[in-house]
């Protein structure tokens, strides 16, 4: 199987563009600002994703042809995936590599069929076909062998949607393993985003004069440890997303959407709303920078050291700007 | 008529059970509301046609051995041309323009309207082109 | 003139025809007299005039989508692309998506295709309610209008996609009359819909010829009959959701906002109940045209007609309880439940595959150009259903949900039906309905355009969607990464939408230098193929014993006619062709079905 992994044991090729993770003490900046903060990443991205792009194609195809399937392991072949940075992000990753691997052979299967029948029965001379129209036992075959295969992709779906999203108790601090839970409510608004942190009082705002190249606000996570999100709307349904994670949730108004995520690796990863919610969804950036449990708690304690608090009620949703605020219009936002 | 009804039926019971089993695992209202409705658009001109189909000859249509000329005979009135289609859809058109731009469209549409139902019904009484 | 139609008499005297040779009819003594010009437009109640009028407007509002849509990829070309601001960016993709869904590929296959071909396939001389049939036309014509007429209001178009997810569809989010034009809209078309539903199913069920058992319809009146059925279920719930959301927007009623207590999610159980039956809506008509096509030029009848009608309806019923499918990343919906359904929906479309690919199997494959489409129709559909089977799993649609991945999965499932499957029931039928054959050489340089920029369009998209660029974006960072594969996703889209300048020329050659196609330039099979091209008024002076699903080539063919069992061979010159055809010489295997 090692023949078709595409990267080394280490979940996230730096080569990948969206992959880029921000080691070291990167500020809520652009990525492109700091030289120090882009170790991993090319210089040139648009030009880099070809090779990319192609050496992964060729290995999916001979996936396609020669693996079999696959469901576990590291060494899955990834199709342009995320291999996730998040034990749930992985679970799905996982998941996506083995349903790929299973629909490609299948999908090559039936296009092959497809082309032989195409080529092989061209018309070559007047005869007549013979007049056939039915074969009871091959209907049979092809209608019982894709329930099959659909059932044993349903109980693997089952299986990794529950380890997706399964969640600690609200009110734990700890969870069984010992390990400390961070809660996080995230508000997504027009056209930003808020981090709020009801235990350390912290409260992180997203800033609407966002330009096409600004990453938004950034979300500070531990490593290591259960961060549980809470995602709430303010006005409209906004789309979570961040692509590392493999995950997305609806930020629904009037809903209260909670799940919990488990960053592996120390990073900075980008994030946007994927939910079309008005004039400048294409600006609703944010990202997540993940740290060590103790840079977190250094963090924390900055944060409220300059004054990025909750609001007075302690209701996040009230310390969100109005809509009516003026907006910084973008280069070619105007209306 | 048999088949038909056949049809029908199966698609309400198909929607009267998938209907129950997504009531009983999610107690959610809209979605079981809708399933119920679309079990009864199948029960109900299902039951209909299999009501007829116990009290009614087979049609040629129905029987594989007919004849074409088993079928001849006036299969029924068919206006070959008619304005009031037209009639009527501008009238409908302007009811929804009413809805956006003012009820000043309104006596238009209604105007329209009222003179396509009319002229629909006595062109279909007098069998002819109005 | 109303006529009284009597019911078209025997088989045509002269006796069963030599294999190949085109049927003709002669004389049409029910020729119809009526306003000619643009009078005969505005009053025709004939399937075929109204199908024709349906045809030519959902094209020509296939072409104004089109044309957005290189608009929507121009941008795209550049990260920060300057082509068209923000606002009129949102406001292109909504009509872009609203045209092609509701105005084009649904009208086209179930009010112009189905329209001019249903009543012909099983013998009929018009639709059950002809005038409603035009009224029909006329509510679909005017919401085509009202939606485009929200280019020229103030405040633009509908800009809040063709989902109009509330509460950003709300007055509050989304002021103006373009929303409200575009709701009026959907509600005529969505009428409009369901009178042609209504009328389709009572010309099935009713007005079958003798002999027109509902075994031995096409499949494309099957699956006609299906996606009548279908948007019967589906369509009012639509009105219902966009009279709530009217109300909300003008009256003052607090349906899909918190503020009032109401529920946003609503909108999306309400709206997907209806949008997703509308997907199968928009692909079952052009999976019936694919069935119709592979068997005449394999020279074959349709291999599992049982399985194929059975998969037809499983797919309908199965498409009803998968609405929430795409409302995974809601919170809110019941996952296993969909998730099931939505897989359990693979099982019949690959029986359809490979009933397709047993048509063809060991046939005599000629590829004129609708068989051509209907091939790249295979090849093309299959990757996007592939992927539809990785969408029904809820952890990897939380994954790429509401990125370019779904965006490429939808555009080639969508394309691969309505274009390709559709145009391959065009370029099929054009010569019945005007008589004069299209061009071999120029539809297969439009197939083979065609089919090169679907792959350089949409590939890509994949990818990107992997890569994580979301949906509905009208710039992205420029150290995103996504550059290369946008610029290659329009060359591919221009591509594309290069492919039908051959369409149009095509049109316009046959128009000027037309080639008489004769009734049956094909060697069909259906029964529209027995009557002349086009055909007369009431469509059939004559009809041929109908004993399968193939009347016209059982008659051509009696040596050859469709054996509808496996008992064996019957001797050549059966009862098929003999005049009067109510009594077959041998033992009729009919029973069987």
């Amino acid at each position: 199987m090692t023949a078709f992994t595409t990267g080394s044991s280490d979940p996230l090729p730096a080569s990948r563009p969206w992959a880029r993770r921000l080691q070291g003490p990167a500020a809520r900046q652009r990525y492109t600002a700091s030289p120090t903060a882009t170790p991993g990443a090319h210089a040139a991205p648009e030009v880099s994703i070809t090779p990319v792009a192609k050496r992964s194609r060729w290995t999916a195809l001979a996936v396609a042809i020669g693996a079999p399937l696959v469901l576990a392991g590291c060494n899955a072949p990834s199709y342009f995936a995320s291999s996730g940075a998040t034990t749930q992000g992985h679970d799905t990753f996982k998941l996506w590599s083995g349903m790929m691997t299973t629909g490609l052979i299948i999908g090559g299967i039936v296009v092959l069929l497809i082309l032989w029948a195409a080529f092989r029965y061209r018309r070559k001379s007047d005869a007549m076909p013979r007049q056939f129209h039915e074969h009871l036992g091959i209907e049979l075959v092809y209608t019982v062998v894709p329930i099959i295969i659909v059932i044993v992709l349903f109980v693997f779906t089952v299986l990794t949607e529950n380890e997706v999203d399964a969640t600690v108790p609200l009110a734990a601090t700890t969870t069984a393993s010992g390990r400390p839970v961070v809660d996080i409510t995230v508000t997504a608004f027009q056209w930003g985003w808020r981090f709020d942190y009801p235990h350390l009082d912290v409260g992180v705002v997203g800033e609407l004069k966002n330009g096409p190249d600004h990453h938004g606000p950034q979300m500070v996570v531990p490593v290591g440890e259960t961060v549980q999100i809470t995602l709430l709307s303010a006005d409209v349904v906004h789309g979570f997303y961040v692509r590392d994670f493999n995950f997305s949730r609806y930020a629904l108004p009037g809903v209260t959407n909670i799940f919990d995520l488990h960053v592996k690796h120390a990073g900075t990863y980008l994030g946007q709303c994927t939910q079309f919610c008005g004039l400048y969804h294409s600006e609703m950036f944010f990202s997540v920078k993940a740290v060590s449990p103790a840079a977190f708690r250094s963090w924390a304690a900055a944060e409220v050291r300059d004054g990025h608090v909750l609001g007075p009620s302690g209701n996040p949703a009230t310390n969100i700007p109005p809509k009516s605020s003026p907006l910084q219009p973008s280069t070619n936002a105007t209306p | 008529m048999r088949i038909e009804a056949r049809l029908l039926i199966v698609i309400g019971v198909f929607f009267a059970i998938i209907g129950v089993i997504y009531w009983y695992t999610s107690y959610e209202d809209s979605g079981t509301v809708m399933l119920a409705a679309a079990a009864i658009l199948g029960l109900l001109p299902g039951g209909y046609y299999l009501w007829w189909s116990n009290r009614m000859r087979p049609r040629p249509s129905d029987d594989p051995e007919a004849s074409i000329g088993e079928g001849s005979g006036t299969i029924g009135t068919f206006p070959g041309s008619s304005i009031w289609p037209f009639v009527m859809g501008m009238g409908a058109f302007f009811v929804g323009l009413s809805f956006v731009f003012g009820i000043w469209f309104v006596p238009v549409a209604a105007g329209l309207l009222v003179s396509a139902a009319i002229g629909a019904t006595v062109e279909s009484r007098r069998g002819g082109m109005v | 003139m109303t006529t009284l139609v009597e019911r078209p008499d025997l088989v045509s005297p002269d006796g069963p025809r030599r294999p190949g040779e085109p049927v003709e009819i002669g004389q049409h003594p029910a020729h119809h007299e009526g306003p000619t010009g643009l009078l005969k437009w505005l009053t025709s109640t004939d399937h075929k005039v109204i199908g024709l009028s349906y045809m030519i407007t959902s094209l020509v509002l296939f072409f104004i989508a089109g044309i957005m849509a290189l608009v929507i990829r121009s941008q795209l070309m550049d990260p920060h692309g300057t082509l068209v601001s923000f606002q009129t960016y949102n406001e292109l993709f909504t009509m872009h998506g609203s045209i092609m869904m509701y105005l084009f590929a649904g009208p086209f296959a179930f009010g112009g295709l189905a329209n001019y071909v249903v009543p012909l396939q099983v013998g009929a001389p018009d639709m059950a309610f002809p005038r409603l049939n035009a009224l029909s036309y006329w509510l679909y014509l005017s919401g085509s209008i009202t939606m485009l007429l929200g280019f020229f209001v103030a405040g633009g178009a509908a800009d809040f996609g063709w989902v109009a997810y509330a509460p950003l569809s709300e007055a509050v989010n989304s002021p103006g009359a373009g929303a409200d034009l575009w709701i009026v809209a959907l509600a005529l078309t969505g009428f409009s819909a369901i009178f042609t539903g209504v009328n389709l199913v009572a010309t099935i069920f009713y007005l079958r010829a003798p002999g027109m058992t509902m075994f031995r319809m096409p499949i494309f009146t099957w699956n006609m009959l299906v996606t009548a059925i279908l948007i019967l279920i589906a369509f009012p719930v639509l009105f219902a959701a966009l009279l709530l959301l009217f109300c909300d927007r003008h009256f003052g009623t607090h349906i899909f906002t918190v503020q009032g207590g109401g529920v946003p999610v609503l909108w999306q159980n309400l709206f997907w109940f209806f949008g997703h039956p509308e997907v199968y809506i928009l692909a079952l008509p052009f999976f019936g045209i694919v069935t119709d096509v592979i068997p005449v030029f394999s020279r074959k009848p349709v291999f599992g007609y049982r399985g194929m009608v059975f998969a037809t309806m499983t797919i309908a019923a199965l498409s009803t309880g998968v609405w929430a499918h795409h409302m995974f990343t809601t919170g809110v919906v019941l996952l296993p439940f969909f998730s099931a359904m939505s897989y359990a929906i693979a099982v019949p479309t690959g029986i359809k595959f490979f009933n397709w690919i047993g048509t063809m199997w060991r046939g005599q494959i000629t590829y004129r150009t609708p068989m051509l489409f209907s091939v790249g129709f295979l090849l093309c559909f299959i990757f996007g259903g592939v992927t539809g089977v990785l969408l029904a799993s809820p952890p990897i649609d939380f994954m790429v949900h509401d990125t370019y991945f779904v965006v490429a999965h939808f555009h080639q499932v969508l394309v691969a039906t309505a274009v390709f499957a559709g145009f391959a029931g065009f370029y099929f039928w054009y010569p019945k309905m005007f008589g004069r054959m299209l061009r071999e050489g120029l539809g297969k340089l439009h197939f083979w355009f065609l089919f090169i920029g679907f792959w350089v369009t949409y590939t890509p998209q994949y990818v990107l969607g992997l890569w994580g660029m979301p949906r509905r974006v009208a710039s992205y960072p420029v150290d995103a990464g996504w550059t290369t594969l946008n610029i290659v996703s329009s060359i591919g889209a221009f591509i594309l939408g290069f492919s039908f300048l051959f369409f149009l020329i095509n049109v316009f050659v046959s128009w000027r230098k037309p080639v008489p196609a004769g009734s049956n330039p094909w060697d069909g099979h259906g029964l529209e193929w027995f009557t002349t091209s086009p055909p007369p008024h009431h469509n059939y002076t004559h009809l041929p014993p109908i004993r399968s699903e193939r009347p016209t080539w059982d008659y051509n063919h009696p040596e050859h006619r469709t054996l509808l069992t496996h008992k064996g061979p019957t001797g050549p010159g059966g009862g098929a062709g003999s005049p009067g055809g109510g009594a077959p010489t041998e033992p009729d295997p009919v029973g069987a079905r």
